[in-house]
């Protein structure tokens, strides 16, 4: 239920946010992170960005969760 | 790569060496456990190694009397249920949200935010907020309180269960039968709380505490650096996650919780009640408050005939020494919550080492 995902600030308006998880467009709020900047890489929980991250970690889950998505599709799955 | 994999490996079987007996580190992190499971670390890593799976699961630690009170508000005809996707498969004594959605009234939301939205679209309404979870998914109920006090929402109540996850590490190592050596701690509980706050852990109980994100590489690490500590006879504060925790963690985070909420006692799935561990809208936010508004009244109930996740969540038994396990508690038809959120550890279990069982 924790789950956190990387993304990019790409538009701020307020406290609200668009930011860009490998092409997705996800709304965040951030009243969490009240330091944030346009272009900030980001975790978000649940809709709130939680903390501000730098962009290599941002990319290396990128590149995990892209991974993991090749791998679902493969015939991976647990029967039963 | 592999080299520090090597490495770590080598450091977690020099320890058992060293020790001459299996450690026992719990993961407290729902998240973890899945990551675990999926990347195979269980049957990867030395035997001298014994994951246990602990109560890092909002849904599996919430309490029977709290799912009770959320399913009876949800047969009302004017109350709307918004509530976080895998609350709604827990059984309670009678039903599951997921058997009352034929009504129409239960709503799976991603955000805290979509409760207020709720709220706002459906002004003849009432809309229970069912806020469950630790300190990542707390601050975003907090938020929405203070939203919703501010444009004058009068039909958003908010249940709170939300939990502290250090209360609940230290009522498990003050239980007799505990057998825990150390802690994996959960990665973004801790960008909240901050790798500092496992001070009492480490201080009191002289277990270590180290924390981790949800790669299995990251994982790996972690627990060679426990095993490391272990093995000296040590108790220290780690962590292999820096690029989202710092030691004091997120304080406007932190300052949101402590202005919204009051830290009281509260019931836990298979660990009763522990003092000062959940938390409760301040009074300034009576008029949000599902308890208050609507009289619930959360006594500790005990927990389904047979099921035995209570002692799954505090690491004293694996999920198949549970009677039911496989048998008559399944993923599509679960008894217990450990067996319903797929970050429970009967479920992870089930889904990724049935039939194997390593002692």
């Amino acid at each position: 239920m924790c789950l956190a995902v990387p993304a990019k600030i790409i538009e701020l308006s307020g406290s609200d946010a668009i930011a860009d998880c490998v092409g997705n467009r996800i709304q965040a709020n951030i009243s969490l992170v009240p330091e944030v900047k346009l272009g900030d890489f980001v975790l978000i929980h649940a809709g709130f960005a939680i903390t501000v991250i730098d962009e290599e970690e941002a990319k290396k889950t990128w590149k995990l969760l892209e991974d993991l998505d090749n791998f679902n599709k493969t015939n991976n799955k647990v029967s039963g | 790569m592999l080299d520090m994999i090597n490495r770590a490996y080598k450091e977690i079987a020099r320890a058992g060496q060293t020790l001459g007996r299996k450690m026992n580190i719990m993961e407290v992190c729902g998240t973890h456990t899945v990551s675990i499971f999926r990347a195979g670390l269980r049957d990867a890593l030395p035997d001298c190694l014994k994951l246990l799976s602990g109560p890092g699961c909002p849904v599996c630690i919430t309490d029977q009397g709290y799912i009770d009170a959320v399913l009876s508000l949800s047969r009302r005809d004017d109350c709307i249920i918004a509530t976080y996707g895998d609350m709604i498969r827990v059984p309670g004594r009678d039903g599951s949200l997921e058997q009352n959605t034929g009504r129409g009234n239960i709503k799976i939301i991603l955000s805290a935010q979509d409760a207020l939205k709720l709220a706002i679209e459906n002004p003849n309404k009432k809309v229970l907020f069912v806020a469950v979870g630790f300190e990542t998914t707390t601050p975003a109920t907090a938020v929405i309180a203070g939203q919703a006090l501010r444009q004058g929402i009068k039909n958003l109540f908010i249940f709170s269960n939300h939990k502290l996850v250090i209360p609940a590490m230290e009522a498990l190592l003050s239980e007799k039968n505990h057998r825990i050596d150390a802690f994996l701690c959960p990665g973004h509980v801790s960008v909240i709380i901050g790798s500092d706050a496992y001070k009492p852990i480490v201080e009191k109980f002289k277990r270590p505490c180290v924390v981790s994100g949800f790669e299995p590489m990251q994982i790996i690490f972690a627990i060679s650096e426990i095993c490391r500590q272990l093995a000296e006879g040590t108790a220290s504060i780690g962590s292999v996650y820096q690029a989202a925790v710092t030691p004091q963690g997120n304080k406007t985070a932190q300052k949101i919780i402590s202005e919204s909420f009051d830290i009281v006692d509260g019931y836990w799935r298979g660990l009763g009640k522990i003092g000062k561990s959940t938390l409760k809208l301040k009074e300034k936010f009576s008029s949000l408050d599902a308890e208050k508004q609507f009289g619930i009244q959360l006594a500790l109930e005990e927990d389904l005939t047979g099921c035995r996740c209570g002692e799954v969540l505090c690491g004293l038994i694996d999920p198949c020494d549970c009677g039911l396990f496989a048998q008559n508690c399944t993923p599509d038809s679960p008894i217990g919550p450990c067996m319903v959120s797929s970050e429970g550890a009967c479920a992870a279990w089930y889904k990724y080492a049935r039939g194997k069982r390593r002692s």
